[in-house]
């Protein structure tokens, strides 16, 4: 048993290797993610965030460094197979990565794959699915779910294959408001209640923010690397590669600058709330 | 109005046909489409015409449906009927003028060859209105297996079906977004003659064709993700069983059999 599910030693990854003046997409980045830990990765378009996610279970392998999954080598083909039994990927866009016209039938897809025997894929589906909350909707069609409800599906699908891991590639930003909610509901919930580990690549910060970790890219490589309090207080650097902070941290930091007395590291909306209300009982307002 | 169009012509249901194991099904409505052609007579044809009517019957399908389903034939079946009246040699002649003599043979073979159609056409309509197009894709995977001895790839086939069925509504909402997106920008999809109407789907048709390769492109990453890898060692988490319904609808289509060829063998052929 491996302590870090997925380690990156100075992979390096070029597109278009051919070409002399190709620039790297990943430059040189180390990088571990340990087991059952919740990490998301931040950045702006084209830092480089989707290919990190693609080197995680052997789609794209690093032309320097290695990449190893519970301790394999990503380079060997012979251990796709069971690389990508390990680490699960969700991808962008949920009409993409569906492929039957059930949706039992779509979560039942990948353990078919790994030749589990009828009745133990009944039943991984019927627990997948009722783990992401889409139970009621297994013999639905998938064209007549919402964006969330079909991330949700893909999710299921994964974790139906037993995955220890699930990288997920930006999986709510073609969803509204409502289905990236969901989705990160579903997520956190695997993550707490089955133990699953999960790579969240994201750029709403929100998001981010709800993570044990989180790692900030910016031009192929790794600027920030802790956790969400300690990550969110390098405004500057953040705001240096296009990035923001929290609406809630942004808020409370003008609060502080008007001599309002709150504590520092707030991140979300509801910590945020609370502060004030403590400030405000304090000053005898309420 | 695009979005009206449904896939296959499935008619829910729970009638004795629906529940009806979908190979069973299918390779029966095979055997039955041969056995039509055995007909020499009226009435080995009478009595495949029976048995097609108790079918629609016992599939609680409605009479309209059927009706709309022969539809789209129903010009065949005239040019069928005027074809065989005029040009049926022997028999006695009813009604001569110049050129043309129409014989009660003709007659005969006119009627003879329309119900014919009609019962074809009933009798496999019946399989695709009763059956899910998961099922009949399940049970066409599973009756061509036997291929596999040839090296024919028929999860291959199989598995590019269910992504047709799987994409269609997902492509038809597309088109719809890009008409509205062309159109939006001026572009003139309804007047003009044949050719200019045509030319005005290419701007519909390249924008459908590229995102339709990127799809492909992103389905095929995430199918390797999970585990894809061809038929070889594939499950199924839907097992097909046969039941005793099944085999009694085997031996209803084998008495028929029975039956058509004792009245062919009894009777004057007809053709």
């Amino acid at each position: 048993m491996h302590e870090n599910i997925i380690e990156i030693k100075n992979a390096a990854f070029f597109y278009d290797s051919e070409t002399a003046n190709a620039e790297a997409v990943i430059k040189n980045i180390s990088l571990s993610v340990k087991r059952g830990s919740f990490v998301a990765v931040l950045g702006h378009n084209g830092s480089g965030k989707s290919t990190l996610a693609k080197l995680c279970n052997a789609i794209l392998v690093p032309q320097e460094g290695k990449v190893f999954v519970n301790g394999m080598d990503t380079s060997d083909s012979s251990l796709t197979f069971e690389i990508r039994r390990a680490v699960g990927m969700v991808f962008q866009n949920p009409d993409n990565q569906i492929v039957a016209t059930v949706v039992e039938d779509d979560v039942a897809f990948g353990p078919e794959n790994l030749g589990v025997e009828p009745k133990e894929i009944r039943r991984r589906v019927d627990s997948a699915l009722r783990s992401v909350g889409m139970y009621d909707f297994r013999g639905f069609p998938p064209h007549n779910l919402s964006g969330g409800q079909k991330q949700r599906v893909a999710i299921a699908g994964i974790i139906a294959m037993r995955t220890e891991c699930i990288v997920l590639d930006e999986p709510t930003a073609m969803l509204d408001p409502k289905g990236r909610v969901e989705v990160m509901k579903t997520v956190k919930s695997l993550n707490r209640e089955l133990g699953i580990t999960v790579v969240f690549i994201t750029h709403f910060m929100d998001e981010a923010a709800q993570a044990d970790r989180i790692i900030v890219m910016d031009d192929g490589g790794i600027i920030l690397d802790g956790t969400p309090k300690e990550v969110f207080s390098n405004k500057d650097t953040l705001r240096e590669s296009g990035l923001d902070v929290p609406v809630a941290a942004e808020f409370a930091d003008m609060l502080i600058s008007e001599g309002i007395d709150l504590p520092k590291g707030i991140l979300t909306a509801d910590e945020c709330v609370e502060a004030v209300a403590d400030a405000a009982k304090k000053r005898g307002l309420i | 109005m695009i979005r009206d169009i449904t896939i296959g012509q499935y008619l829910p249901g729970d009638s004795v046909l629906h529940r009806l194991d979908a190979r069973m099904k299918t390779a029966l409505t095979f055997l039955f489409v041969i056995m039509i052609f055995f007909c020499k007579n009226f009435l080995s044809l009478g009595l495949v015409a029976v048995f097609t009517l108790l079918l629609t019957v016992l599939s609680k399908v409605p009479f309209r449906m059927m009706i709309k389903s022969l539809k789209p034939i129903f010009i065949i079946l005239v040019f069928t009927a005027v074809l065989n009246i005029l040009y049926t040699g022997g028999g006695r002649e009813l009604f001569g003028f110049w050129k043309i003599s129409i014989t009660d043979k003709g007659l005969y073979t006119a009627g003879f060859m329309v119900i014919r159609i009609i019962c074809l056409i009933t009798g496999s309509s019946l399989l695709t209105y009763t059956t899910t197009p998961t099922h009949l894709t399940d049970a066409i995977e599973r009756l061509l297996s036997p291929l596999k001895l040839f090296k024919i790839q028929v999860n291959t086939l199989a598995m590019m079906m269910t992504l047709a069925l799987r994409f269609i509504p997902t492509l038809i909402e597309e088109i719809d977004r890009i008409m509205n997106a062309q159109k939006a920008r001026g572009a003139d999809l309804e007047s003009g003659g044949v050719i200019k109407r045509a030319k005005a789907l290419i701007p519909i048709l390249i924008p459908l064709f590229i995102s339709a390769f990127r799809r492909a492109y992103e389905l095929a990453f995430a199918m390797e993700c999970r585990c894809y890898h061809g038929g070889d060692g594939r499950t199924r988490m839907k097992q097909m069983k046969l039941s005793a319904r099944d085999f009694a609808a085997a031996f209803c289509v084998a008495l028929l059999f029975g039956g058509i060829i004792f009245l062919n063998y009894k009777f004057k052929a007809l053709i």
